[in-house]
Order: C-alpha cells, then sequence, then structure tokens
C-alpha cells in the first residue's frame, strides 16, 4: 500500500487556507441528504458531532457511557495552549508550532502540527463564545499561565477542571442540536465493528449494552473520536471504560495503525496500594516545583522516611541532573524512578514509589505558602492515601497517561480506509513521539471544531456513495461476526475473570513496553502475549449471557483487543532501534543516558497494516521531511 | 477488615428488586469503595454468581458517572466526595452497608445500581447551552468578564451531573442540577441573550420528566459532591420568574 498524506504543497503558513479552497464543498441543501456516524462524545467526538450538524448533516452519534458528557476529556486537569500572544510575551503561530514539533521529538507532520496551531487561536474564541468560565484577570481579560515544554504563558484554564469545562461546552453544543433534531444520540451504545463495502467506510455494528441488541448502522462516512489506548496496561489515568475496541476493529478493516508503541508516562502519580488497585490518579507536575524527589540510598530500608538521616538519602534526580534537578522533563524524571525502584531502593509497602518530600520547601517557605501553592493536591493526596503529606513525603510513582500513536490519518484526517475519519487522541497525528502539557485539548478541539468539518466536505462531495441496504453481504458479515465474538467469550466458559488477564497483560506490557524498552524484554513480550491470548480465550469466565446489561461480557471483548494490540506495540517498540521521546530503547542512549534518536534510518511514521490473524503485519513507512524546524539532540544536564 | 454489604439487587427494569447480603472479609483500608465491590465482584464470579452492576468510569471524582445510595446517604458518608473517592479507611471493621441505586422517578433502574440519567440530558438539551454555531465567535478577550462573575459562573459549572442531588431529595427535584447550569451560564456576558428562555424551558422539562418542585429542604446541597450551593436555585427561580413577568423566553402554554 501506498500512503499519501496529501499534505499541501507551498509555504507552511498558507497550507491550510490552500488546502480548505482546493476541497470540494456539499450545498447545504445536499447535506441534509447525507448520514454521518460519529463515535465517541469527548472533545473531538462531541465536537465534530455538533460542529457538523451545525453544517446540516444528519449525524448518528455514539457513546458507552450513559451520557455524552461522560467522555473521559473530561478528566484534563491543566489547561489548553493556544497562541494567542496576550502576553506580549513573543508567542505566535510559529512558535507554538516549533515548540510542539521539538516537544515532539522531531516524529510528526510539522504541515499537521502548524495548522493544529493556526486553529488554537479560534478554538478559545469559540470556547469562550460557548460560556466557558475560563480563568480571569481582575481586568476581565483571559488568564493565562505557563506549562512544560515552553517559555512562553499560553495555557488557557479553568481551575484544575479544564477538560471539564471544555467538554461541558462540546456537550452543550451535542445538545442543542439534538433538541433541534439533527443529531440522533445513542448513549450506552458501544461500537464492535465497522462496516466496509466496496473499500469504502459506510457503517458500523453497535451492542446497545443495555438489551445487547446487536445493530448495524449505515452512513456515508464513520468518524471515529474514540480516544487513547493507555488501558492495554490495565492501569493507567484513563477512565476504567476507556478502550481501543472502535480503532482495533478498524485496524482490522483495514485502517493503518501508526506509532503504536509511543506511548505518554506521567511521573507523578499516586502509587499502587494493592493487587485490588483499579486505576491510577495523576497528581499534578507542578508539584516538583517545590518537592525533592528522592529514595533510600539502602535497598530494602523500611524505616519511616523521618528516621532516615540525610546521608542516607538518594536525592536521584538532583545527583543525576545538577541542571535540571527534580524539573527533568517527564519521560526522564519517570524512568528515574523506575530506575531506582528495579535496584530494589522503592518505598511503601509495594516499594514501587519514590518520595516526594515538601519538609524542606515547609521549612524555607512556611506550612502557609505550601498550603497556597498545592492545597487542593495534598487534599486530594490525604483522601487516596490517609496520609498528610505535610508531616510525611509523599509517595509517587509514574503512570500510563496518554498514547501518542493511534490510526493513521491523512492531512484531511481520513484513515486508509475511504470515508472513515480519525480525530483527537484515536488518530496518530500532532504530538510526534512525545506530547507537551496541555496539547491533547487542544488537539481534540481542533480536530472536531475545525478541521474535520471542512474536509469530510471533500469526500461527501466527490465518492460515489451508492444506496447500502441492510441486507447487504458485509452487513450481515460484519454483526455474525460481532455475535461469533460475543458467543465465544460467553462459551468458553473458563476459570478466570476477564479483570485477571487484564491485570496480567497490563503487568507484562509496564514490565517490557513501559518507560523503558529493550530488544530482549520486548521479545519477551512478544512471545508471551500470543500464549497469554490463547489461554484467554480458552479460560475466560463470563458469567450471564448477551441479552442484558453484562459488565463483564463488555470488559471481555475490549481486553480481548487489548491481548492483540499489545502485540503490535511491542512489534513496533522493538522495530524501532532508537530512543525518541515516551519510547525509550535502553539500547539506544547517549553516554550520559539520554534518548538517542537515529534521523537517519527512523525519521518515519511506522504505519501498520493488518494482514490477517496470525500473520505478521506489514510496515510501511511515511517519510517525515522537516523544513522549518531542523532536528536536534534535547539535552537536560 | 470485615464489611457486610446488603445490595439492592435487580435484574432489569421490568423485575422486582431486592436487598441481599454479601460479606466482604478482605478489604484493606487503601481500597476505594469501587475498588471493594471490584473485589465482590470478582469473587461472586468465582463462585458463578452475577455479580453486582454498577456505574463508574473515571474513578478520580469528575466524570459523574457513579454513585449510590450508602446507608441511605448519597455517595456515602464523606461530604464533597463522589463514591469513587471514598476510601474504606472511613469505615469501621465489621460495619453494615445498604447500598441502594439512586432513587426517584425520574431515574429508573437499569440493574442493580445502575439507573438511567437520561433525562438530565433532555433537561441540558432543554436550553442548558449557548446557541453559537462553530466559527461565529468574535476574539475570546471582546468581551469581557468581571472575575467575580467568572469564579461564581465556575463553582456553579463544577456540576458533574452524578444525580446525587435528585436521589436525596425527598422531592426527587432536579432544582439544583439546573440551577448549576442556569446559573453557569447566566454569570456570563455570553449566556444573557437565552437566559429567560432557558429557565422556562428547563423548568417546563423537567415537569415533563417528573422530576419533583423544590420546597427548600437542602438535601441536596448536602450531598453534592462537588459543594454546589443553594443559592443556584434562587438564581433559577429569579430568571424563571422574570421571564414569566416580562413575557420574555415564552415556550407556549406549559409555563
Amino acid at each position: 500500500m501506498e500512503l499519501n498524506s496529501n499534505i499541501p504543497t507551498g509555504p507552511i503558513e498558507t497550507r491550510w487556507d490552500r488546502q480548505k479552497f482546493n476541497l470540494k464543498l456539499v450545498n447545504p441543501a445536499n447535506k441534509r441528504k447525507h448520514t454521518i456516524i460519529v463515535v465517541g462524545t469527548g472533545l473531538a467526538g462531541g465536537a465534530a458531532a455538533a460542529s457538523l450538524a451545525e453544517l446540516g448533516y444528519q449525524i448518528k452519534c455514539f457513546c458507552f457511557q450513559d451520557s455524552p458528557r461522560r467522555a473521559h476529556s473530561i478528566a484534563a486537569q491543566g489547561g489548553i495552549n493556544a497562541a494567542k500572544n496576550y502576553h506580549n510575551d513573543g508567542d505566535s503561530v510559529y512558535r507554538l508550532f516549533y515548540d510542539t514539533v521539538k516537544g515532539g521529538d522531531f516524529r510528526s507532520r510539522e504541515s499537521n502540527v502548524y495548522r493544529l496551531a493556526q486553529v488554537s487561536l479560534n478554538i478559545i474564541d469559540q470556547c469562550v463564545a460557548q460560556g466557558v468560565p475560563f480563568a480571569r484577570e481582575y481586568s476581565g481579560y483571559l488568564d493565562n499561565r505557563s506549562f512544560g515544554g515552553a517559555q512562553v504563558s499560553r495555557t488557557f484554564y479553568a481551575r484544575g477542571q479544564t477538560g471539564q469545562q471544555l467538554l461541558l461546552g462540546a456537550y452543550q453544543a451535542l445538545e442543542r442540536q439534538i433538541a433541534a433534531g439533527s443529531v440522533e444520540m445513542f448513549p450506552r451504545t458501544e461500537m464492535l465493528d465497522l462496516i466496509v463495502i466496496d473499500g469504502h467506510a459506510r457503517g458500523i455494528v453497535t451492542r446497545n449494552l443495555i438489551t445487547g441488541k446487536v445493530e448495524s448502522h449505515l452512513a456515508d462516512a464513520v468518524v471515529l473520536g474514540t480516544g487513547g489506548y493507555g488501558n492495554a496496561y490495565y492501569l493507567s489515568t484513563n477512565a476504567k471504560g476507556s478502550n481501543a475496541t472502535a480503532i482495533w476493529r478498524a485496524y482490522k478493516r483495514g485502517a493503518l495503525f501508526a506509532n503504536p508503541c509511543f506511548t505518554q508516562i506521567h511521573p507523578t502519580c499516586i502509587p499502587v496500594s494493592g493487587e485490588y488497585q483499579s486505576k491510577l490518579t495523576l497528581m499534578s507536575e507542578s508539584l516538583r516545583n517545590d518537592g525533592r524527589v528522592w529514595v533510600p540510598l539502602k535497598k530494602d530500608d523500611t524505616r519511616p522516611p523521618s528516621r532516615i538521616p540525610e546521608n542516607e538519602r538518594d536525592y536521584f534526580l538532583e545527583r543525576r541532573y545538577p541542571s535540571f534537578g527534580n524539573l527533568v522533563p517527564r519521560d526522564v524524571a519517570s524512568r528515574n524512578a523506575k530506575m531506582v525502584c528495579d535496584e530494589g531502593r522503592g518505598v511503601g509497602e509495594t516499594k514501587l514509589a519514590v518520595y516526594l518530600d515538601f519538609r524542606d520547601a515547609i521549612e524555607r517557605l512556611g506550612r502557609g505558602v505550601i498550603k497556597e501553592r498545592y492545597g487542593n493536591l495534598f487534599d486530594m493526596y490525604e483522601r487516596i492515601t490517609g496520609e498528610d503529606p505535610y508531616q510525611a513525603p509523599m509517595r509517587i510513582y509514574p503512570a500510563i497517561h496518554y498514547t501518542m500513536g493511534g490510526l493513521w490519518v491523512d492531512y484531511n484526517l481520513m484513515s486508509t480506509i475511504p470515508g472513515l475519519y480519525v480525530i483527537g487522541e484515536a488518530n496518530f497525528s500532532d504530538h510526534g513521539a512525545n506530547r507537551l502539557g496541555a496539547s491533547a485539548l487542544m488537539q481534540g478541539l481542533a480536530d472536531g471544531y475545525f478541521v474535520l468539518p471542512n474536509t469530510i466536505n471533500d469526500y461527501i462531495a466527490s465518492a460515489k456513495l451508492p444506496k447500502v441496504e441492510a441486507s447487504h453481504a458485509a452487513v450481515r458479515e460484519a454483526e455474525s461476526e460481532v455475535a461469533s465474538i460475543t458467543r465465544r467469550l460467553l462459551e468458553a466458559r473458563g476459570t478466570r475473570t476477564v479483570d485477571s488477564f487484564h491485570r496480567e497483560l497490563g503487568k507484562l506490557m509496564w514490565e517490557y513496553c513501559g518507560m523503558s524498552r529493550n530488544a530482549e524484554g520486548l521479545q519477551h513480550a512478544l512471545a508471551k502475549i500470543p500464549v497469554l491470548r490463547e489461554e484467554y480465550w480458552r479460560d475466560v469466565k463470563v458469567l450471564g449471557t448477551g441479552e442484558e446489561l453484562n459488565q463483564s461480557l463488555e470488559k471481555a471483548g475490549r481486553v480481548a483487543d487489548f491481548l492483540e494490540l499489545a502485540e503490535l506495540m511491542c512489534l513496533d517498540a522493538l522495530e524501532r532501534n532508537e530512543s525518541c521521546g515516551g519510547h525509550f530503547r535502553e539500547e539506544f542512549q547517549t553516554p550520559e543516558g539520554e534518548a538517542q534518536r537515529d534521523d537517519e534510518h527512523y525519521s518515519y511514521v511506522a504505519a501498520w497494516e493488518f494482514r490477517g490473524a496470525g500473520n505478521r503485519p506489514e510496515l510501511i513507512k511515511e517519510p517525515l521531511d522537516f523544513e522549518y524546524v531542523h532536528p536536534a539532540q534535547r539535552s537536560y544536564k | 477488615m470485615r464489611i457486610t454489604l446488603h445490595i439492592w439487587r435487580q435484574r432489569n427494569a421490568s423485575e422486582k428488586g431486592r436487598m441481599v447480603r454479601y460479606d466482604v472479609p478482605n478489604v484493606s483500608e487503601h481500597m476505594s469503595f469501587l475498588e471493594m465491590l471490584d473485589v465482590l465482584n470478582e469473587d461472586l464470579i468465582g463462585k458463578g454468581e452475577d455479580p453486582v452492576a454498577f456505574d463508574h468510569d473515571c474513578r478520580e471524582g469528575i466524570c459523574g458517572m457513579c454513585g449510590c445510595m450508602v446507608n441511605g446517604i448519597a455517595h456515602g458518608p464523606l461530604a464533597g466526595t463522589t463514591l469513587c473517592q471514598l476510601h474504606m479507611r472511613k469505615f469501621k471493621d465489621g460495619d453494615e452497608l445498604y447500598l441502594e441505586p439512586w432513587r426517584a422517578k425520574a431515574f429508573p433502574v437499569v440493574k442493580d445500581l445502575v439507573v438511567d440519567r437520561t433525562a438530565f440530558d433532555r433537561l441540558i438539551a432543554a436550553g442548558g447551552f449557548i446557541s453559537v454555531a462553530t466559527g461565529s465567535a468574535p476574539d475570546g478577550n471582546a468581551v469581557l468578564v468581571p472575575k467575580e462573575n467568572a469564579e461564581r459562573s465556575m463553582d456553579a459549572a463544577a456540576c458533574i451531573g452524578c444525580g446525587a442531588c435528585v436521589a436525596m431529595c425527598p422531592n426527587a427535584s432536579a432544582s439544583l442540577f439546573m440551577g448549576a447550569k442556569i446559573a453557569h451560564l447566566g454569570l456570563l456576558p455570553q449566556g444573557q441573550p437565552e437566559r429567560e428562555r432557558r429557565a422556562v424551558a428547563m423548568v417546563a422539562q423537567a415537569r415533563q420528566e417528573l422530576f419533583g418542585s423544590c420546597t427548600n429542604i437542602g438535601e441536596c446541597e448536602a450531598v453534592c459532591p462537588k459543594e454546589i450551593k443553594l443559592d443556584v436555585i434562587a438564581r433559577m427561580n429569579g430568571d424563571f420568574l422574570k421571564a414569566k413577568w416580562t413575557g420574555r423566553g415564552a415556550l407556549g402554554d406549559e409555563g
């Protein structure tokens, strides 16, 4: 397969304008005749469904939660970037573009990132108009703060609930269209397959999670805004329901999956407290401004932290990175925490944590100042752990947070299946090998509000879309495929629960395809995963029937897909013989232990094509050209 | 610690439900409440019994999907906290807890502790938005918002739509939920043009959904995990009355 990224040529500043002009339009009266399916109602999906409905298309919108307002975009805390330059501090579209390409460690497309920086301006305007209560100065003007990877203040925020407020804006716009009759909403409905007819995406197969009814929905185009796949690791900061099923089934129908090994690990999360742990909670990384990270010098030191004298503590970040100290970037901080825990110097009951200590900061600044800066975070920590971080150091550990990889899309956000569009975290497009803070919200809304509604018309206008009947053989085939998976899961009648398999897979992935990877470990995982998958289908225990609300069955389908996706993640990680961004291969590091990119051999997007169950997928490369931002080594010593 | 649970089990919307007793003998104090239910469910599946259905998603107190009555209190005994953020150290060894689904005619039971809250979505669809099509917005700083208004608007906008207010209210009123949205949008200049219409439309929809009326009891405020204050209801009533007096916001004859 030849990949055509459809990137316009000419000066980068005008590429998006020229693309919009060159794309075909659909007459407003004709839009009503076209149905578009949108799966997922987060920032990308919700914004797309509302905006496409405003344009006049008939929209069918799906989410697995009980309401479109629950999508996990809601949990984003920090903020959203936009190159407004309201502070006269040297920001510009070009600088946001530059920071994002560099932050992504030169593994993203320049043209896409430039467009993202351009439409970031419109996003803020749109959200303000919708009633998003962004933080304000006393003058009434919008407030900003700084965030990692940037030297300007360009992050807009609504307390620690920016994602929630932006999502409610999109949700309310969506509800308005539902009331107007232009969106038909299907909550508690999960997409289980993609219907491809004559090479075009023409619909989806869904399961109603309350009645269990399997149905087909047909349309002229399908949009997936179904989020990332961090839950392949079982424990992550994702919501429990976040899953890869929609994108994975699309992959198996012919959409290429790009850079699956690019995952982001956030260094400051509340650590695992026991086997029953169900998810991980993020603590803002701003805590590292005043907290000092350390572990005991000795292995298996069980003394409480207050009994460990200064000369028996190892402030390992300060020791290894004297100039950045505790403020090294996310990937470096995460990797180092893992290293000291692997040495047996982790703290707490599980030994998988490091201390984040505020003792010195409290002594220096006083408890009042620390409370003012971090009071809400300290409260949250205490609520979850039962420990008072004013008295004893916090225990923190890195956790899976975001996936930069996803379905491959061209500049128009269309996958390799004509008519299948992929937006938000579900696609791979804008963050390269590492995402900067406050950029996920920006990308989700850019795709949903401003990019997709401008590009999808071209397909609708030019594709031949003959009417499809529900009796079409491809529809029947997809439905029976879904029914057969459900039946196999229910009929396995084994001995182990779905969660027990998911946990085992998660541990394997975390160990061998997590913060740092090496060829030997990846080969080990690649040998183990098929064995675990075989055991899963033979020994999984799912009670109940398919004709009712059956939460075990829902999970079982998702875990079955994670068991396949995990293998592709390891394969991609093994194939990429370099370290870049969130992908750290131990064999490829500088003498100082930093990520060593290999631009000569790996400056490409790795897009994988499904070649049938049991066959090795085929790697197709999309070369990356850097005309504006020239690749350079990142160093934090 | 050992916890005894009495859980409302109901197979589906049409069958009758009943309380069933379960012992969870090996509860760690560090578990969240939902993790305790996970442990119970793993155990039930092991024994071949149907696990307890309950709604949850983010497990960090923001998505609004989780929640049930714990000994008669929505989201359990800890103020300002969703069920997923409640940890077992707040309970004692040997405690007996009664778990029931949200109680309200407008939230019919789907299964066990899962209820149907789509009525909330229909309240928002009735008027809980600002009508602005994508692309038509002026610059974000073109309309100034006094800091205090932005803060108060954010206080109300923090609502997570969990439904605890309705479940706890003896009238099953959705007034705190509606008031929160009406205050959130009504405190901002962008929300003014549709302010009266919004209040009238949402109140009318609430009636159709069989939510009760507010009689100022205040149970909603007491259990709200985001600590939304009762004054949002006063704002709603104010907007509603103003709409009626001025004749603005008329939707027809349902007022």
